[in-house]
């Protein structure tokens, strides 16, 4: 189906009907439950997985494909917000010229951008990107401030032009009229299931966007970038110019940050500049090796885990630490609270710096590579037949250049 | 001309503390082939300790005044730093004064224990892993030590004044003849200047003129033979990584007063100085300190008013579009050595 053999089908089609039926598997716990914090089933945080999954995606063609490590791909998603609002504010506020325009100028830019940065590699090609990003990061507060509006960040007024919207028009971006923040409850006993127009209209761009991106990576083309990742020197003996790839590649990935750009903007029609800054970048860069690197899933997973995990962490604070452990001694509840809220809530960003630095050491491969080991190992115990379990459904899946050089 | 010599001294501070920092970037490259992206936070680190120096001289005993009342009607609480209760009043405000410089008592050690755990502890095992994983293994580090920081000494920037001998203002025009206060320059920015100055010197004279020294560069410049000679070539290297985190403690500890510390100043410096490194070449030790210094001296300039007219925006970017230029027209970097990290 689409061009794609029976076991990427299957893959496929799994993953379509994971990202429709999010709203229910991120609301596993009744309203009355004591668990009913860790739902994450509400629209902003599932549109945020989509979004950021988009984004890490896209890192992914470039990093995981071609090795090529770039720590600038803030400023496309920051390109993107600008330019989805600045559509919203000129011609209308329905989301798909918005859009379309998120990704062309952030297209663009990396365009411009992989140009000049791709002609090194290595170390000094992150360094190229790490101050193409903070140049676009600066402008943007100061020079450009005409189309960014500086610090306040660029936001839409009833005042805007919106020449194709009518006077009766909605008032918040919207698909065609159907507002983005519109939802649907249901309620099944205690549970209770939202289901936003916004998150649904992310996950469409989520789902085509992990098609391309496994057709890329089943391409020739992708092989070509595989190419240049695994010896480059190589490649060019062989005598084809990796740079056309090296590029397209970049163009890509930046066009997929820019239309995560675009989306997070129609969520929410506000852009900032401190989406473009540098660091931004570097956290769809954890994203991308927590969930394991150069693997099709692996991205998205890094994405979902650390916006779950940040919107969970941030929530427990010290008093519901209080609640958990009551059960021990006064002295001993204390200690441990307090150890723990070191982590938890306003720590959040410890605990991922800690978790990352384990996953680079140990884990090169990422989530993926350890679901893979988890399966493995299941196998080896239970016989055969018993390794369907964790991560044997991406085992088939995954590029034969998944552990990037551990050795 | 007046206005450009202003200009120019006004970079040498910046510069000061970039070459600082990019000089032990490049000696632990050099040295130990890893690129540090936790070095930027060495360096906060180094101005978190001035911080704590202050902390611990104006740590104080309360005690109850009967004779004073505050404006409730309660006995005063009078505050008395433990310093002054042991060394009289005259030395104990001199002590406290002078946190600053003595804070450098406890970045030197702090910073060797640092470098030593981070170099051991972690740097160690990803030698012969690629540059990638080193970026992101140190980026993961940095972050957390900056989280720590955070969680410690909260997100907001600490004030840590300078010795009051330093407050004031030279008023270098004079000494050049011309008219008075148009060229002021703060007393401690000189001193800053002046102590970087003598860092880098004693850092280059250690690699020069010692024997440690010879093995250390002999080492940079052929590990292998170095090590089949039977010199323990790693040791060295693990005492350069602490050499290399005292110099960012120290030039962040007396950076403190110019720029009061925070938890994220190491990150906005790692760009930086990372900038000055690729600039000044890869793996050279005087290409980062005058890059370093270049590039501090090109960023004052760039934020004069007249060039700024004529450019707007200039003097937020001249740092980055300076590196892009010399990373496309000289890959190597202005000093780097041929066919190092070249591609």
């Amino acid at each position: 189906m689409l061009g794609l053999n029976r076991k990427d089908t299957t893959f496929f089609l799994i993953v379509i009907a994971l990202t429709l039926f999010t709203p229910f598997l991120m609301q596993p716990f009744g309203e009355t439950s004591p668990l009913a914090q860790f739902n994450g089933g509400y629209p902003d945080l599932m549109a945020k997985v989509a979004i950021f999954g988009i984004f890490a995606i896209g890192f992914n063609i470039l990093f995981g494909l071609t090795g090529y490590l770039s720590f600038g791909h803030a400023a496309f998603l920051g390109v993107g917000s600008y330019a989805a609002v600045w559509m919203f504010k000129l011609l209308t506020l329905n989301v798909f010229p918005a859009v379309i325009l998120a990704v062309i100028m952030s297209g663009l830019l990396a365009l411009l951008i992989g140009w000049i940065s791709l002609r090194r590699s290595g170390i000094y090609f992150s360094i190229l990107t790490l101050a193409m990003a903070e140049m676009a990061y600066r402008l943007a507060y100061s020079v450009l401030t005409p189309l960014t509006n500086g610090e306040t960040g660029l936001q839409v007024r009833p005042t805007d032009p919106r020449i194709l919207d009518g006077p009766g028009a909605a008032d918040y971006p919207n698909l065609f009229g159907l507002e983005l923040s519109r939802s649907w409850r249901l309620e099944i006993g205690d549970h209770l299931f939202t289901f936003n127009v916004g998150y649904y209209f992310c996950a469409a761009f989520a789902i085509l966007a992990f098609y391309i991106s496994l057709r890329i990576f089943r391409s020739p083309f992708g092989l070509m970038l595989r190419a240049v990742k695994a010896n480059q020197q190589r490649m060019n003996y062989t005598g084809l110019n990796p740079k056309p790839y090296t590029l397209a590649a970049f163009v890509i990935s930046g066009m997929y940050a820019g239309l995560a750009g675009g989306l997070m903007a129609a969520m929410d029609p506000l852009a900032g500049a401190e989406r473009m800054q540098w660091t931004v970048g570097g956290e769809v860069v954890i994203m991308t090796i927590l969930g394991g690197a150069g693997t099709l899933m692996g991205p998205v997973l890094g994405a979902g885990t650390i916006k779950y995990l940040e919107n969970i962490f941030s929530k427990i604070n010290e008093n519901v630490l209080h609640d958990w452990f009551s059960f021990l001694p006064d002295g001993l509840e204390n200690a441990v609270v307090w150890i723990l809220s070191r982590f938890t809530g306003e720590g959040w960003a410890l605990t991922l710096g800690l978790v990352f630095m384990l996953v680079v050491a140990f884990l090169p491969g990422g989530l993926v590579e350890g679901g893979q080991r988890i399966a493995r190992l299941l196998r080896r115990r239970g016989g055969k037949g018993e390794g369907g379990a964790g991560g044997g459904e991406e085992t088939a899946h995954t590029s034969p250049s998944t552990p990037p050089a551990a050795e | 001309m007046d206005q450009i010599i202003l200009q120019f001294i006004n970079g040498l501070d910046k510069g000061s503390a970039y070459a600082l920092i990019a000089l032990g970037l490049t000696l632990i490259f050099g040295t130990l082939g890893v690129v540090n992206f936790a070095h930027g936070t060495l360096f906060m680190l180094g101005a978190f300790c001035a911080v704590v120096m202050q902390r611990i001289l104006t740590l104080s005993a309360i005690t109850i005044d009967p004779t004073q009342k505050d404006f409730l009607g309660r006995p005063l609480e009078v505050k008395t730093p433990y310093v002054e209760l042991w060394f009289g009043h005259d030395i104990g405000q001199l002590l406290i004064d002078w946190a600053v410089p003595l804070s450098l008592l406890l970045a030197i050690p702090f910073m060797a224990l640092v470098g030593w755990v981070m170099e051991r502890g972690i740097i160690k095992h990803f030698y012969k892993r690629p540059h990638a994983d080193q970026i992101l293994v140190t980026f993961g580090l940095a972050i957390v030590i900056q989280e720590i920081v955070k969680q410690i000494f909260g997100a907001n920037p600490i004030p840590v004044p300078a010795p009051k001998a330093f407050s004031g203002s030279l008023d270098f025009g004079v000494l050049l003849g011309f008219d008075p206060n148009v060229i002021v320059y703060p007393y401690w920015r000189l001193v800053y200047f002046l102590f970087s100055s003598v860092i880098l010197a004693a850092v280059f004279a250690f690699l020069r003129y010692t024997t440690f020294g010879m093995v250390v560069r002999a080492g940079m410049a052929d590990r292998e033979t170095v090590g089949i000679l039977g010199i323990n070539i790693d040791k060295r290297f693990t005492i350069m990584f602490a050499i290399a985190a005292i110099v960012a403690g120290v030039a962040g500890a007396m950076y403190a007063p110019i720029n009061s510390p925070n938890y994220h100043m190491g990150m906005d410096f790692l760009v930086l100085s990372f900038v000055v490194v690729v600039v000044g070449g890869m793996g050279s030790l005087p290409g980062a300190v005058l890059a370093g210094y270049l590039l501090g001296i090109l960023e004052s300039f760039a934020s004069m008013n007249v060039i700024k007219d004529a450019l707007p925006g200039i003097d937020q970017i001249i740092i980055y579009l300076t590196a892009i230029v010399v990373l496309l027209l000289r890959p190597r970097g202005l000093l780097g050595k041929r066919g190092v990290m070249e591609d």
